[in-house]
């Protein structure tokens, strides 16, 4: 793509030429801005509200939920929306931690499925 | 708190470093490796490449205000010459220019 092109299609390329981690998207298109307000979902309020509990506790650090939500691949990353990126960063980093743990996440998570099914 | 990387004052030329490290950083791409000026020492904080995971982030960093024109950022900014932008970043990110 040509400078010009790029600037047509709202990307702009960097003078640097320097390599980018797929969540650094400074000068990358990103499509018009949804300004609309909205209300969020209970889930999403859980996660928000887990995460300030757990950092008033400082069991976790905002740089380490960033850190984890920058382990999320290309694909997921870009898919997932904000509170879906919180909620996988702060699964990850309660596992590293040993607040939960892998077989304890699985059992809960079948028995959610299981009741749901009922 | 004490930090160990070269300081810098106000008015200073800044080359920010060409490095890709792995683990957490927030220094962006269309930075590293330009130039800019620094416009206020904002204070000493706990490393946070180091928070991320988990550690206490001493010794502490130097954070920066630093100030890059705009048409040294993109290679085909339209908008003013005299347009800038602003951005915080830690001390070893910098080198005098």
């Amino acid at each position: 793509m040509t400078a010009a092109e790029s600037h047509r299609a709202g990307t702009f390329a960097t003078k640097s030429g320097e390599p980018r981690r797929h969540h650094d998207v400074g000068g990358l298109a990103a499509g018009p801005v949804d300004t609309s307000t909205h209300d969020l979902d209970e889930w999403e309020k859980r996660t928000d509200a887990l995460v300030y509990l757990l950092s008033a506790r400082k069991a976790i650090r905002v740089d380490e939920l960033r850190r984890a939500i920058e382990s999320l691949g290309p694909a997921e990353y870009a898919d997932a929306t904000y509170y879906h990126r919180w909620l996988h960063a702060l699964t990850r980093l309660l596992l590293e931690k040993g607040v939960l743990t892998v077989s304890g996440l699985a059992n809960e998570l079948a028995r959610l499925n299981a009741h749901d099914r009922e | 708190m004490t930090t160990t990387a070269t300081q810098h004052t106000i008015g200073d030329r800044v080359r920010v470093r060409r490095a890709f490290p792995p683990g957490h950083f927030r220094t962006p791409a269309y930075v590293r490796g330009r130039t800019g000026v620094i416009v206020t020492v904002i204070g000493t904080f706990p490393d946070p490449e180091e928070l991320a995971y988990g550690r206490d982030g001493m010794p502490g960093r130097t954070l920066y205000r630093v100030r890059f024109n705009q048409t040294d950022l993109w290679t085909d900014y339209t908008g003013s010459r005299a347009d800038t932008l602003d951005i915080d970043l830690y001390d070893h990110w910098l080198d005098q220019a």
